[in-house]
């Protein structure tokens, strides 16, 4: 997901530059009537609103699919749960292994400020997260595909021990994979 | 295409270059403050985690601040050539908002305050004894007295508005846009101005509606506050009052580019239902800032996430097409001032990409706070209105002596073009990463990018010091009425 926000908002700022480099490659010389300069532009625009129109408009409904705030259902009965609280400036987590290939719910919450609960895998790369509010508690789901130690960060500022909010999660192997 | 009836430009008001040069101290401050934290992240210092947060404290609301005063600055400019607007007032603004940063500098460097600018509750009354209540009542007071000053002074833009335009509805080109009135609609200056008015009136009286309950909060802590109905409040002023400042801004674009190209930038139908869409997008966007907030309401954060992408409309294709329409072979004659605010028109279109994409849900949950944030909005607001803020101070500085600007000028142009991209990049890149934001310390990983940062940091802060420099140089031009914009090819 970083990589494709990446490439596009590189790609959406690559192709304004060369918009406004051609503009401006094109401004030393003088149409002195603007009039149809502007009808021309004007037609330009009502194309480029609905371009816009119909390439943001999907995208935009596309990624409402599948959101992130769906809580335990029924069929989540037997996930793995951690209870998290965040606390200045550690975590305490009710259990730290789990199982890859099985979901887990976090009920991430606090006792004292705003933390941010933001789950990072062996690579480094943040994977998953929620903010953790005192007097809230959100239900974080999240499935982790391969095993090995994945590293809890603060990513909400809470003080002057912030940068060092870390706990691990212990991620195991599936159950079918440990049998094989 | 006639020449406009005069080509002679109005100078400024003591206050407003008063405002400005502050304005220009301030930032020049905050970038050192912004370029250390950044060379603390590259290892390259050594100032350690209570210093570097105190100083990310300065550093986010002193330049949340500069904004607001050098938007203020160029609205209450171009205003005033169309209402009477009180100049004790806009005094007032800027005595208040002396007296605030005054209370914030005690707070932070006297009392070790390092909460954030976004002081998100309970953080300033829970410090684990690194800083003391009355610190923290220091620093919410300061930001408390600065809204109060700029409350005062967009009541009486109000006024003044509504004195001329009898009415909001009127001055956003309401009859013209919705009903068949004959009569001209009101200038882009008016239009814009009583947009950033009805947003900053709304979203400052909810700044300081939870500023006074933490301040209540600090000595009562039985007057309980939730804590996600503060978050809510908070983020809602903070994304007003900055966002406001780039509408206020955008203004010197709307005023000077037409002089420069002898095109007029009309206020017609699609640039009125911009201004009112805008107006409605500003003050409904804030939840995207609470997108991992899973307690709000599902429909909130599915509107921050709709609003955001509607958001982009009005900027990309009214003000940055009408902006590249203007100049597309008009003639025109680059210098800095013109240059600059063409260059901000792609700032702020550029910064908005990785913005709405930002406050996409399934992004989100992966790039939230993290460094990528700091990428999109140092985008907007540096290369977008901050540049905006320069061109206004190369335009009002220019003698009718002077209508070529020197070779530091154009060097400095080049280099904060090419460093901010660098700058802003680096923290893109960073954030693609997974890099956190507001971190002390980096992980080693991470460190790579911050050096880059770094160099472009540096970079950044010289050519800036070179516009602030020329600026208070040509400070003795900037009040006299001259012709100050170098006029399209042909019209010379």
């Amino acid at each position: 997901m970083q990589d494709t926000a990446w490439f596009i908002s590189l790609t959406l700022m690559g192709l304004l530059l060369a918009v406004f480099v051609f503009v401006w490659s094109q401004s030393s010389v003088r149409e002195e009537d603007f009039t149809p300069l502007q009808k021309r532009a004007y037609r330009l625009r009502a194309r480029l609103f609905w371009a816009l129109v119909l390439t943001l408009g999907p995208a935009m409904l596309y990624n409402l699919i599948d959101l992130p705030y769906a809580a335990a259902d029924a069929r989540e009965r037997d996930a793995q749960v951690i209870d998290a609280v965040g606390h200045q400036w550690y975590w305490q987590l009710s259990r730290n292994e789990v199982r890859a290939g099985e979901p887990v719910l976090f009920r991430v919450t606090s006792a004292d400020v705003n933390h941010g609960f933001g789950v990072y895998d062996t690579g480094s790369r943040l994977v998953a997260q929620t903010q953790a509010m005192p007097g809230y508690t959100n239900v974080l789901r999240h499935t982790f595909a391969q095993p090995g130690k994945y590293r809890v960060l603060c990513l909400e500022y809470c003080g002057l021990v912030h940068h060092n909010m870390i706990a691990e999660i212990d991620v195991v192997e599936a159950r079918g994979a440990a049998k094989e | 295409m006639a020449a406009q009836e005069t080509t002679i430009d109005r100078g400024a008001h003591p206050a407003v270059l008063a405002y400005l040069c502050i304005a220009m101290l301030v930032l020049l401050l905050m970038m050192v403050f912004g370029a250390l934290m950044r060379m603390e992240q590259a290892e390259f210092i050594a100032m350690g985690p209570m210093w570097f947060y105190e100083l990310m404290t300065l550093h986010g609301a002193g330049m949340v601040g500069v904004a607001g005063i050098a938007g203020i600055a160029i609205l209450w400019h171009f205003l005033g050539q169309y209402v009477r607007l009180s100049a004790p007032v806009f005094v007032a603004n800027l005595v208040l908002f002396v007296a605030g940063v005054a209370m914030i500098l005690a707070a932070v460097l006297g009392g070790n305050f390092h909460g954030g600018w976004t002081f998100l509750h309970p953080l300033p009354s829970k410090s684990m004894g690194t800083w003391s209540p009355n610190a923290a009542a220091l620093f919410l007071g300061g930001m408390l007295v600065i809204g109060t000053g700029f409350l005062l002074l967009h009541l009486d833009i109000a006024r003044a508005i509504l004195a001329r335009e009898g009415g909001f509805g009127r001055a956003l080109g309401w009859p013209q846009l919705f009903g068949r009135a004959e009569t001209a609609p009101p200038p882009p200056t008016i239009v814009a101005a009583t947009m950033a008015t009805i947003v900053n009136l709304i979203g400052i009286v909810a700044g300081a509606a939870i500023l006074s309950m933490m301040l209540v909060n600090l000595y009562f802590p039985d007057f309980g506050v939730d804590a996600l109905l503060a978050k809510n409040l908070i983020y809602f002023f903070g994304h007003v009052f900055i966002n406001a400042t780039i509408y206020m801004a955008v203004i010197a674009v709307y005023e000077i580019l037409p002089r420069y190209t002898q095109r007029p930038w009309k206020a017609n139908r699609v640039f009125l239902a911009s201004w009112t869409a805008s107006t409605v997008l500003v003050l409904f966007i804030y939840p995207h800032h609470l997108l991992m907030d899973f307690a709000m309401p599902k429909w909130m954060l599915v509107m921050g996430h709709v609003v955001g992408y509607l958001n982009t409309f009005p900027i990309l294709v009214v003000t940055a097409y009408g902006g590249l329409m203007l100049v597309y072979r008009s003639g025109i004659r680059w210098d800095m001032a013109s240059g600059l605010l063409f260059v901000s028109l792609f700032g702020w279109s550029a910064g908005v990409m990785p913005a709405f994409i930002d406050g996409t849900i399934p992004v989100n949950y992966v790039m939230h706070n993290t460094l990528w944030v700091p990428g999109h909005f140092h985008t907007y607001l540096l290369l977008g209105m901050m540049t905006m803020v320069f061109g206004f101070l190369y335009y009002i500085g220019k003698s009718a002596r002077e209508m070529r600007e020197r070779l530091v000028d154009r060097a400095a142009f080049a280099v904060f073009v090419v460093a901010t991209l660098g700058f802003t990049l680096s923290f893109l890149s960073s954030g693609r990463s997974g890099a956190a934001r507001r971190y002390a310390v980096h992980l080693p990983e991470w460190v790579p990018y911050d050096r880059i940062a770094s160099v472009f940091a540096v970079l950044v802060v010289a050519a800036v010091a070179v516009f602030a420099t020329r600026f208070l140089l040509r400070l003795p031009a900037a009040s006299v009425d001259a012709p100050r914009a170098t006029l399209a090819g042909s019209m010379t």
